[in-house]
């Protein structure tokens, strides 16, 4: 398409062509190289007023290196050449370091420290640099060096460099930016000599959580000379303090979540191999253990980034098989007495266990964290970890999906069947045998599934699954068995119970206490937060 | 914790319930009894009198209360409204499963449950009534006049000759009467019998309508039965329960010609005989 | 002297008895007056491994009580277990005195090593022995009749009481490992010196603590086998088969099991007073979950509801473990678990089970 290439021509010659106009006009209106070279020179002499005042110059000059110059000088990185004279920037350490021109910005090499003559700074100099470098950067057309320049400004406020915040402000466009400047504002009329303005000042400032803006606030609410203006600084601190704890809960909150998600993770197979099938599977936590050892074997084979969704399936078929075994092998026959069914079990877990032992060694392996579960992402003011965040998802989507699976499947259909009447449901022509099998191989696999997660959380060693085991089972028989909705909200409750407590008590002491809390609720409750009710629960 | 303590006290181990006053002739009295699980009312303000000395047969289709009535009697089920008393003074709400059956009723399941590893003799002594306080447990004999009960009620139910068998081995009719035969021990005044006659030979039956017969009179009996032909050789009162309420009362041929009694049992067919 | 009929017609009872008394009498002979290059002459090692395993047996006869009479699957016996040895190792550490490493006459030296300045409320009276006798009954008989009363009241039963069970010893298990609770932390009590006056490492004291041991089980076999055999054996085996059918026979069901429960923590609690200076240490360990379903399965080996049979199951499995955990480590859990297994399984009665079978198959 002839035509449209040749349009395409014209609009970059175009494009072009403005460029040039427009740096052509920048080099007209910044000082040439010279005047801050004259105006460099004089630095070396001068006292630290004298300096102040330079400096005050230099930010006048609107130079490109006038920025870099000034870092330098901040840094005390700025130094006077001997031979020959000039004004030049040094960086690294030893006794040779490399420099750069002062105004070009061109290397020059190596020199020795020997012929260089550091220019000297003071914190008040550095502070002054530091707020004017933040003007500077306050023209910047990038949103983000502007942001830069005004937190740069909240850090060190100063009343005289609020000026370009205040002309700022009434251009700036971005509306964060502008929330940012009016703070940054507020904070530098703290300083005002008008009681009034600082009062006014410190309500704006209520309810801001970083310290650069608490610290001042507490400091005039204990020492301000005018009344109103301490107790307009004492409400706004008030403001914040609030704040913060809301905050402080906000994160005790997700920290419960996020255990509770584990929780429900681990015990959501048992809900339906105790719940569903009345088995009582004590292996449970070694199939999950079978799950985490999934996800190390994978990440031997693929990389990090592409393991999980390679070792959930995985995992599940791994665990689903493990558990029709035992289900196909022991449990079958023990069906109808629970408590040997339980011992059975508990045996079975030995010989995993062990059998891990023996083939992976007796010590932890450390499984990988891919990319995308490493970090932290804000959510609003909270800063939460990415792996809690996609546990907790994760958590939701397995207990979505077996919710499907029991509410829309022909499957899941026979297993509520068989689960509330037996006799009926083989008399409908339902082979309960391979209801039996199924269903416990899909309560096994979640276990592996639940594995995969924890392999994230823990060390991933033969003992993972005793530690979740006792959990578990309270988790089940506390959110009353049979209910997967009873698993959810008894694993929410209790992690977020769990988490309330351990700033209070500590991690282990919560624990114990959570476990106690449990066993008098199941005395009071002995069918859980929500039973089944009706002839089905009396058998 | 002193509650605790004095619950626990010895000599406290059953509280006090005095002797059945059945001075107006009436033993047992349900009145406007409900229960609901779930919103279904299983049993919908139930009234019942039974007659001391009575013998009353319970019928009625699946799901009619028949078991529910008699959870709620025995304390199993607690009613949501309604009264249960055992003659004049006995409030059987306020009592649990064990103070009931030591006031006097005595009741015997569905399934027919007798304790299998222990022999005939060893059910009937564990069923005997003044032996349940602590210090009467920690003994391993009899005295003679407990032997002389044991031996009467042994008699009673045909089983003399099985004493010192395992009751796991006794024929499923030998169990029923076992069962009976542990009640009596209890000494009751109130006999609740849940189908006594299920799984039996129609020898086996003519006994156990005799056995029930014979106790009338000394005992008031209440008997939950499918059989109409069981009913037929045992009862004079007949209750029809159904859907938890009571649908007639009466005699047995009277209530076969009841049109609503035909219309929501009888005419079901297969459970007449 | 004529025997009561309830022990006359246990026969295997009276052979355990009269082993009992054997190894009484012949233990101490051939350990104290058998030189020590005689084949025959036992070592103080093998003293003390016995008496661990009669410690064991006791235990077992405790967990068969509730579990073999009653029906009360415990997940949580080695709670009591560990309680009463703690209670023992508590008097043992005072009698340390200003032999420990800190010399400080009334602080254990933990104690002291955590920095704290007085004993506290609950250590206090351990340095009698027969207060510390006594605590070794009540502190595990109240945690039992305490825990026993609210759960059998409130009609937990069956599998539901085995998961709570098992989270009381757990819970109890944390608890134990935190220094703060003053029973020393994950290390426990040890270093322990002389019991009642005599060194406690002295084969003296060794042969002495072993007779005590089978004095005990033989006690506590005793209690059990009559308890049993009286109308309230009838009842516990009426609860375990039909806890209906005793309540509605009159039976106080609930009260009946909590006070069984008790004797039976009780029990567990005297065997592991008679552990701990045995071998010499406890520590929250013992407390672990895997300890009571061992239990369980000491039991379930010899056959449930025999009694005789958990002495046997427990002296067996433990010295398959003893051997197998010396010769072949990595096999131990791979037996023990598939022990679990093929008992469920194949021999639901156990052994003595097994045995009887094989009598009335002959006879």
């Amino acid at each position: 398409m002839p035509s449209r290439t040749l349009i395409r021509a014209g609009f970059l010659t175009l494009a072009l062509a403005l460029l040039a106009l427009f740096g052509a006009s920048l080099a007209r209106a910044a000082a040439d190289d010279e005047e801050v070279r004259a105006t460099l020179a004089q630095l070396r002499d001068a006292d630290f007023d004298g300096k102040t005042e330079l400096i005050e110059k230099l930010v006048t000059l609107n130079h490109s290196r006038v920025a870099a110059i000034l870092q330098a000088l901040s840094d005390s990185r700025l130094y006077f050449q001997e031979d020959p004279e000039r004004i030049v920037i040094g960086s690294g350490d030893g006794a040779e370091i490399a420099i750069e021109d002062a105004v070009s910005g061109e290397a020059l090499g190596q020199a020795g420290k020997r012929g260089l003559d550091r220019i000297t700074a003071n914190n008040r100099l550095r502070s002054l640099i530091e707020n004017r470098l933040a003007g500077l950067g306050l023209a910047s057309a990038d949103p983000q060096q502007r942001k830069a320049a005004v937190e740069a400004f909240l850090r060190n406020p100063d009343p005289v460099g609020a000026a370009p915040l205040r002309a700022r402000l009434e251009v700036e466009t971005d509306t964060g930016i502008k929330e940012l400047l009016a703070l940054a504002l507020a904070l530098a009329d703290l300083a005002s000599d008008d009681a009034t303005v600082r009062a006014k000042a410190a309500t704006a400032l209520g309810g801001q959580m970083q310290t650069e803006i608490r610290g001042p606030l507490t400091r005039m609410a204990a020492e301000d000379s005018d009344p109103a203006a301490r107790e307009a600084a004492r409400i706004a601190l008030t403001r914040t303090e609030f704040r913060l704890q809301m905050l402080g809960w906000a994160e005790t909150l997700f920290f419960g979540l996020s255990l509770g998600s584990v929780l429900i993770l681990a015990a959501i197979g048992l809900a339906v191999t105790f719940g569903v099938m009345g088995v009582i599977n004590m292996a449970h936590g070694e199939l999950m253990m079978l799950g985490a050892y999934t996800t190390w074997l994978v990440q031997q084979w693929l990389p990090v980034n592409w393991s999980l969704p390679v070792a959930v399936p995985l995992a599940f078929l791994v665990a689903a098989l493990v558990g029709i075994a035992i289900e196909r092998g022991i449990i079958r026959f023990l069906y109808g007495r629970p408590l040997e069914t339980l011992l059975a079990t508990f045996g079975v877990s030995l010989i995993l266990q062990q059998a891990v032992r023996s083939i992976f060694s007796p010590l932890n392996r450390s499984v990988a964290s891919p990319d995308w579960m490493s970090g932290t992402i804000l959510l609003g003011p909270l800063e939460v970890t990415l792996n809690r965040l996609v546990i907790v998802g994760f958590c939701i989507a397995v207990f979505a999906v077996l919710w499907l699976a029991l509410q829309r499947t022909r499957l899941g259909l026979e297993v509520r069947a068989v689960a509330q009447n037996r006799a009926m449901a083989r008399a409908m022509g339902v082979r309960s045998a391979r209801v039996d099998a199924l269903t416990f191989g899909l309560g096994s696999g979640i276990a592996g599934v639940a594995g995969v997660a924890l392999s994230q959380l823990t060390n991933v060693g033969p003992n993972l699954g005793q530690s979740y085991i006792v959990d578990s089972f309270m988790v089940v028989v506390f959110g009353g068995v049979g209910n997967l909705w009873g698993t959810l909200v008894a694993g929410l409750s209790l992690g977020v119970a769990n988490k309330l407590l351990e700033p209070w008590s500590g991690a282990v002491l919560a624990k114990i206490l959570v476990l106690v809390f449990l066993i008098l609720f199941i005395q009071k409750r002995p069918r859980g937060l929500f039973p089944q009710r009706g002839r089905a629960a009396e058998v | 914790m002193s509650e605790l303590i004095s619950e626990l006290d010895a000599a406290g181990m059953h509280p006090p319930v005095g002797p059945v006053d059945a001075t107006h002739g009436i033993l047992l009295y349900l009145e406007g009894v409900s229960v609901s699980f779930d919103g279904f009312k299983a049993i919908d303000n139930l009234s019942l009198y039974i007659g001391d000395g009575e013998l009353r047969c319970i019928i009625g289709p699946n799901g009619a209360g028949k078991t529910t009535m008699m959870d709620i009697i025995t304390g199993k089920t607690k009613p949501d409204t309604g009264r249960v008393f055992f003659g004049q003074t006995i409030d059987l709400l306020k009592l649990d499963e064990p103070a009931i059956a030591r006031a006097g009723i005595g009741r015997k399941f569905q399934r027919p449950t007798v304790i299998e590893p222990l022999t005939v003799l060893e059910n009937l002594e564990l069923a005997m009534s003044g032996a349940k306080r602590l210090r009467g447990l920690m003994t391993t004999r009899l005295s003679g006049e407990e032997c002389d009960r044991i031996a009467a009620v042994l008699d009673r139910i045909g089983l003399t000759e099985h004493g010192g068998r395992l009751a796991g081995i006794l024929a499923h009719g030998q169990k029923q009467w076992l069962e009976i035969g542990m009640l009596l021990m209890q000494e009751p005044r109130l006999l609740l019998v849940d189908e006594p006659v299920a799984g039996m030979t129609p020898a086996e039956m003519d006994r156990t309508a005799e056995l029930l017969r014979s106790l009338a009179g000394s005992h008031s009996v209440v008997v939950v039965e499918h059989d109409m032909g069981f009913v037929r050789s045992i009862a004079d009162q007949v209750t029809v329960l159904h859907q938890g309420r009571v649908l007639a009362e009466g005699r047995l041929d009277e209530l076969q010609e009841d049109p609503t009694v035909i219309e929501v049992y009888l005419g079901a067919g297969d459970a007449y005989h | 002297m004529r025997l009561p009929p309830w022990l006359l017609s246990d026969r295997a009872g009276l052979v355990l008895l009269a082993v009992l008394a054997l190894i009484g009498v012949g233990v101490p002979i051939l350990n104290l007056w058998v030189p020590p290059d005689h084949p025959l002459h036992l070592t103080a090692y093998t003293v003390t491994l016995l008496g661990k395993y009669l410690c064991y047996a006791l235990l077992a006869v405790a967990v068969d009580l509730v579990w073999g009479y009653m029906g009360i699957l415990s997940l949580g016996h080695a709670a009591f277990f560990g309680l009463g040895g703690y209670c023992f190792g508590m008097y043992l550490m005072r009698q340390i005195g200003t032999r420990g490493v800190y010399g400080d006459p009334m602080l254990p030296d933990f104690m002291v090593f955590l920095n704290w300045q007085e004993l506290p409320w609950y250590w206090h009276g351990f340095d009698l022995f027969w207060f510390a006798a006594l605590m070794v009954l009540v502190v595990p008989g109240l945690l039992a009749f305490v825990f026993g009363w609210f759960a059998f009241r409130s009609r937990v039963s069956g599998v539901y009481l085995s998961i709570i069970t098992q989270a009381l010893t757990y819970a109890l298990m944390l608890a134990f490992f935190r220094n703060e609770m003053g029973f020393g932390g994950n290390n426990g009590l040890t270093d322990f010196k002389d019991v009642l006056g005599y060194p406690i490492h002295a084969d003296g004291t060794r042969v002495v603590l072993f007779v005590l041991s089978a004095l005990a089980l033989a006690g506590g076999y005793l209690a059990c086998r009559w308890l049993v055999s009286t109308r309230m054996g009838r009842v516990l085996v009426a609860i375990r088969d039909s806890e209906d059918r005793a309540r509605f026979l009159g039976y106080r069901v609930e009260r009946v099991k909590a006070l069984v429960f008790t004797f039976s923590a009780m029990l567990a609690g005297v065997a592991g007073a008679l552990y701990v200076p045995q071998v010499g240490i406890i520590n929250p360990g013992e407390f672990a979950p895997l300890n009571s379903i061992e239990a369980v399965i000491w039991v379930a080996v010899g056959g449930r509801g025999t009694l005789v049979g958990a002495v046997v199951g427990a002296v067996l499995v433990n010295y398959a473990k003893s051997w197998l955990t010396g010769a072949l480590p990595e096999v131990w859990l791979f037996a023990l678990g598939g022990l679990f297994v093929a008992v469920t399984l194949l021999l639901p009665h156990g052994l003595i089970g097994l045995l009887r079978r094989r009598r009335e198959a002959t006879a």
